[in-house]
């Protein structure tokens, strides 16, 4: 039974509509894989309840030779950032612990609208605010790739880590994060699966719970690229309700079989910036393998400067502090979320509801920004920093002049131990995790991380493609492309 | 725009695969990056005084806990700092990357709303049809020792 989680959704859906399997059989058999990873942390709530019911509706439907999308039935998981309707939506956070919202999210109603089974809501950092899944109050993630006990492990990254640890063990076939700094694609990239930021705007935020709102985009997680392209067709797409929705007509992807592509002709950039003093050697010689595998297949591989690249984490630990100090002003302990015991005045227990809701991180990020935003500071740092952003997007507009993709490492390495890792401060980890995912955010274009092979420890080794606002097809094609050449050993292939 | 969009993949059948490591050619970068920041041209690193300190935690309603707060707050504004050495003359600030599409208008009519029991529903504390807070206007006491100082001098 377990060798159905392994495979892709086109296959189940097959299967299902073959009836030699059912969505019920699927949904039991990923709800026990679930119990017996969960000492890995992946989830913070199971919808145990409302998932066999959404099977046998499922059932029904393709007994009547009825699906309602090629997603009918798959098991799919959601970031716990994204508003379920009547299940638990935490943040990962004590302020939002008890916190079930009325509405769903359009991606989680177009998912259910196309026959998803919604899982359940992954584990990430407090308010996705992290590069690590470490800073939530269900505890950290843990990296099923080098484990070797509770106290020695490697992160899953951040800050939809437990997104990205559901798909890799094959507790489902693909989940939503969100990415506003490389969120997707980071833990996708340590645990060896296919992440992608899409186009801002693509996909709708509705119902996401905001971090930066002119940079935040939901992502797709998934072990293949065939996988991402049947969950991006379902979730993107024009919304009402989002006002920064891009309002084009969403065509869906349709990509050919691997084999028959080809990538001659291929103008493909190698950012010189990207090769930062901390990258290691394995992922550097990586990025250099693939960069000689598509110049082998006919591909025009050249580098390229983006020289305004290294100011992009600097830029965005201003812009993301100042947009929290705002977005977080809503939590006060009145309307929703944790409320404290504090009856003295209102204004005093704003305060502490929000000093015991908020971990630290969130507090300094708060605070800091609020001091961005002073008047005194408002140009020096915040329109600064929007100026600087100008720049960084800039240089992707004169890159497409050169070149139709970029070629990149997603992170500088390998998964970190979870020890090394908390030894060094969120932000600190934030400008070494980043570096590379950052910067599409700044300009809004799409991006993927596709692993590409194991290190000598056996841990996934990632490289990331950028491409321009709305080349999600290409950008796809050309990830499926490396995809079937490298044919990366993926984790549930070893269960 | 529309260029890469007609690329065209589909022509024949792929036969390559990794080739051998040891042929590779070096297309990525020989050296790594070099900073163009000058840590020499830092600013001089800001101090947090007490009264910033009040203002902040008025205007955030969150209080900087302890010593180690300040602190965290003092080498963000300092790593913020580097960004003063970008040259960003004649350059307008990028708000949203949507700049140049107009924001839509919907028609004036009522399309939402009836919801008065789901908005109660995540409140703790509700009377009849209110959320309900303690008593207003009441400014917030500021904190005694706001730079942590009696705690340093503790240690």
């Amino acid at each position: 039974m377990n060798n159905v989680l392994k495979t892709s959704i086109n296959n189940v859906y097959k299967l299902f509509a073959e009836n030699s399997i059912t969505p019920l059989d699927v949904t039991e058999a990923s709800l026990s894989h679930i119990e017996h990873f969960s000492k890995y942390n992946a989830f913070i709530t199971v919808s145990k309840n409302l998932v066999e019911n959404q099977a046998i509706q499922s059932e029904r439907r393709y007994k009547d030779s009825k699906p309602l999308s090629e997603l009918d039935g798959i098991p799919i998981a959601v970031k716990d950032n994204f508003c379920t309707q009547n299940i638990a939506t935490t943040c990962a956070s004590k302020m939002l612990e008890n916190f079930k919202p009325t509405y769903d999210a359009t991606v989680v109603q177009k998912l259910k609208q196309s026959g998803a089974i919604i899982m359940g809501k992954t584990n990430l950092d407090q308010f996705a605010m992290g590069s690590g899944t470490v800073d939530s109050i269900y505890g950290p993630a843990k990296n099923v790739w080098g484990y070797k006990s509770d106290s020695d492990f490697h992160i899953v990254g951040g800050s939809s880590g437990g997104s990205a640890l559901a798909v890799a063990t094959g507790m489902c076939y693909g989940a939503i994060g969100s990415d506003t700094g490389g969120s997707t694609r980071n833990p996708a990239s340590y645990c060896g699966i296919v992440g992608l930021k899409p186009t801002y705007g693509l996909v709708s935020r509705y119902g996401l719970i905001p971090l930066v709102n002119s940079m935040d985009v939901p992502g797709i997680l998934s072990r293949t690229v065939d996988d991402c392209v049947s969950i991006l067709n379902t979730v993107a797409g024009f919304d009402s309700k989002d006002s920064t929705s891009l309002t084009k007509p969403y065509r869906k992807i349709r990509l050919p079989d691997a084999r028959k592509m080809t990538v001659k002709g291929l103008k493909v950039g190698i950012p010189q910036e990207y090769f930062n003093e901390h990258l290691s050697t394995e992922v550097y010689e990586a990025w250099n393998e693939i960069a000689n595998l598509l110049e082998n297949n006919g591909a025009v591989v050249k580098q390229i400067s983006l020289p305004n690249t290294e100011h992009s984490i600097v830029c965005y630990s201003i812009l993301n502090q100042c947009e929290v100090a705002s977005n977080m002003a809503r939590y006060n302990g009145i309307q929703f979320g944790f409320r404290a015991n504090e009856n003295e005045s209102t204004e005093k227990l704003f305060a502490t509801t929000r000093s015991l809701g908020f971990n630290e991180v969130v507090r300094n990020r708060i605070l800091t920004g609020n001091y961005f935003l002073l008047t005194r500071n408002y140009d020096k740092y915040f329109n600064k920093a929007l100026k600087v952003r100008r720049l960084i997007a800039n240089d992707f507009h004169a890159a497409w002049e050169k070149v139709q993709i970029l070629l990149t490492p997603t992170t500088l390495t390998t998964a970190p131990f979870y020890s090394d890792f908390c030894k060094k401060t969120n932000r600190d980890q934030c400008a070494v995790q980043d570096y590379c995912t950052q910067p599409a955010n700044m300009a809004g274009v799409p991006a993927i991380s596709i692993p590409v092979k194991l290190s000598k420890t056996g841990l996934p080794i990632s490289i990331q493609l950028i491409g321009r606002n709305l080349s999600e097809p290409m950008l796809l094609a050309v990830a499926k492309y490396l995809e079937n050449i490298v044919r990366f050993p993926h984790y549930v292939e070893n269960l | 725009m529309n260029r890469i969009y007609n690329y065209v993949f589909i022509i024949k059948r792929s036969s390559s695969h990794i080739k051998n490591p040891n042929i590779l050619k070096t297309l990525v970068p020989v050296k790594p990056y070099q900073s163009q920041v000058d840590p020499e041209k830092r600013p001089s690193k800001t101090k947090i005084d007490a009264d910033t300190i009040a203002l902040l935690e008025r205007l955030s309603l969150v209080d900087c806990a302890n010593r180690k707060g300040i602190e965290t707050l003092e080498a963000a504004i300092e790593f913020a700092d580097q960004i003063q050495q970008v040259d960003t003359t004649g350059v307008d600030p990028l708000i949203t990357v949507l700049e140049d599409f107009p924001l839509r208008l919907r028609e004036d009519e009522v399309d939402d709303g009836n919801c008065k029991n789901d908005a109660l529903s995540n409140a703790l504390v509700t009377e009849e049809d209110y959320f309900v807070a303690p008593p207003g206007n009441i400014p917030l006491e500021t904190r005694e020792d706001l730079l942590f100082e009696q705690e340093t001098n503790r240690q």
